[in-house]
């Protein structure tokens, strides 16, 4: 009983610890082209100490653990229920362990849950795939970023914003520009065009699933995923709002069908902080592989 | 080729070491600071009085994570909290303490660089994230006051700082 606790254990502890290395890279770059003696430069060189100190100690990289988001495959047939009692011990240990801040909060009575968990915390998706091991992957996302997130519905006359390509972009860098770096700065976003107002939430979130180097398989997303890098670079917000090169380390764009009537475009933002890692479990709850 | 040069302080800061502070400059303050927000913050504009004197003193907008070992505090996490949710009270305490610095991150409102501008106060940005690094310029934990009505991450938290990094963002001139 309860063999996947500690496993699971250890994925909350390396994500909110140690950032993957797609992130560390792009943070790296983004130190090395940003103008030297700058406060944008010294501001990239804390995140890189910041980094190192948090794997040193295995100690939060952020004390803003976040939200904490499990995106799980399971062999055909798996007992979900189960499992999801064994996320919710690991969870609560963790906060113990002070891998996870008390991040849960009673949003009418204001009361702290303490452990972590409670309606709607931890979330948890689960599918299935057809093998017999699970694929666990775990986002820590913070309230910071995620209050910067926003949703477009065009066509935006404020923004003169059209349901074509242009009036897409438009938002998107709109979103960009209202962030300034209050996201804490340079982040990575996660679009979802079309889809509705729930179900593009949550896909745009999935969309940090991928690693920030990967190519979008799709030619115009990522020609589009490239332009608004690029622009989104040239506003000169950079890290932490301090002016600079690097305003996001990445786009990553992802397209769901929609209803005629409406047209969605929802941004989320993650922070430079990008707290994403990823287990291959095997039945016997061994961790066989690091995904990221 | 320019060095990008912190201006360092030994706090309490005077007003005139705060109007000496342009936008974008590198300060480095050691010395005493203390953590506030929400609670502390609305808790103040109340009119309630401090637990300690705040003349002069330098508030961080912060909820840090801090432990107890053999009796003794040591903080594990500290970075800076979101400053705008304290926007409708921080003027109101700029006056009334003679602040001489407010740090945070994501930047304030008008209201409160006006308090800047009028009482000599500067809005300082740290590194949002840097959780550890800023638990590294911490030397100790003086005392907390509050703890029991706020809990932890409310209460307010006597820190001794060394060359704690920080960039001003709104100045007193
Ligand atoms: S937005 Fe900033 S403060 Fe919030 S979790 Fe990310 S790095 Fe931490």
């Amino acid at each position: 009983m309860h063999s996947n606790v500690v496993p699971l254990l250890e994925l909350i502890r390396k994500t909110s610890t140690d950032l993957p290395e797609d992130v560390r890279k792009a943070l790296l770059k983004a130190l090395e082209e940003e103008q030297k003696n700058t406060v944008s430069e010294y501001a990239l060189k804390i995140m890189q100490r910041n980094i190192d100190l948090a794997k040193g100690k295995s100690q939060p990289l952020c004390q803003d653990t976040g939200s904490i988001l499990f995106y799980i495959k399971t062999p055909i047939g798996f007992d979900q229920k189960a499992f999801e009692e064994e996320i919710k011990e690991a969870v609560s240990l963790a906060t113990d362990k002070g891998y996870l801040r008390q991040n849960s909060v009673d949003s009418l009575t204001g009361k702290n849950s303490g452990n972590n968990l409670g309606p709607g915390t931890p979330t948890i998706y689960f599918e299935q795939h057809s093998h017999d091991y699970l694929d666990i992957r775990l986002i820590l996302k913070g309230g910071g970023c995620e209050n910067v997130g926003a949703q477009y519905s065009l066509p935006d006359t404020t923004l003169g914003a059209g349901r074509d390509m242009k009036g897409i972009q438009k938002v998107i860098l709109d979103c960009v520009t209202k962030a300034q770096g209050r996201g804490c700065s340079p982040g990575i976003l996660g679009v979802i065009i079309g889809g509705d107002r729930s179900t593009s939430y949550s896909a745009s979130k999935k969309l940090f699933l991928r690693t920030i180097d990967d190519v979008n398989p799709e030619e115009n997303l990522k020609e589009l995923e490239e332009s608004l890098l690029k622009e989104a670079n040239e506003t000169n917000i950079g890290p932490m709002g301090f002016g600079g090169k690097t305003t996001l380390l990445g786009v990553k764009l992802g397209v769901l069908n929609r209803l005629p009537a409406s047209f969605f475009v929802t941004v989320s933002y993650m922070c430079w902080s990008y707290r994403r890692q990823g287990i291959i479990l095997n039945n016997k709850s061994e961790i066989e592989k690091w995904l990221y | 080729m320019a060095v990008l040069e912190p201006h360092k302080f030994t706090l309490p800061l005077t007003e005139k070491d705060v109007r000496s502070l342009k936008k974008g400059d590198l300060v480095f303050l050691s010395g005493i600071i203390y953590t506030g927000r929400d609670a502390v913050h609305k808790y103040l504009y109340e009119g309630h009085e401090p637990p300690i004197s705040l003349e002069n003193a330098v508030i961080y907008h912060c909820g840090p994570v801090v432990l107890k070992e053999d009796n003794i505090w040591r903080v594990t996490a500290a970075g800076p909290t979101t400053s705008i949710r304290e926007e409708p009270y921080q003027a109101t305490l700029i006056e009334k303490f003679k602040l001489k610095a407010v740090i945070g991150k994501g930047g304030m409102g008008e209201k409160t660089a006006k308090a800047c501008r009028d009482f000599g106060c500067v809005y300082l940005h740290a590194i949002g994230g840097a959780a550890q690094v800023y638990a590294e310029h911490i030397i100790s934990v003086k005392n907390v006051y509050l703890r029991e009505e706020f809990g932890d991450p409310e209460a307010i938290w006597e820190l001794e700082v060394k060359d704690f990094p920080v960039v001003v963002v709104i100045p007193a001139s």
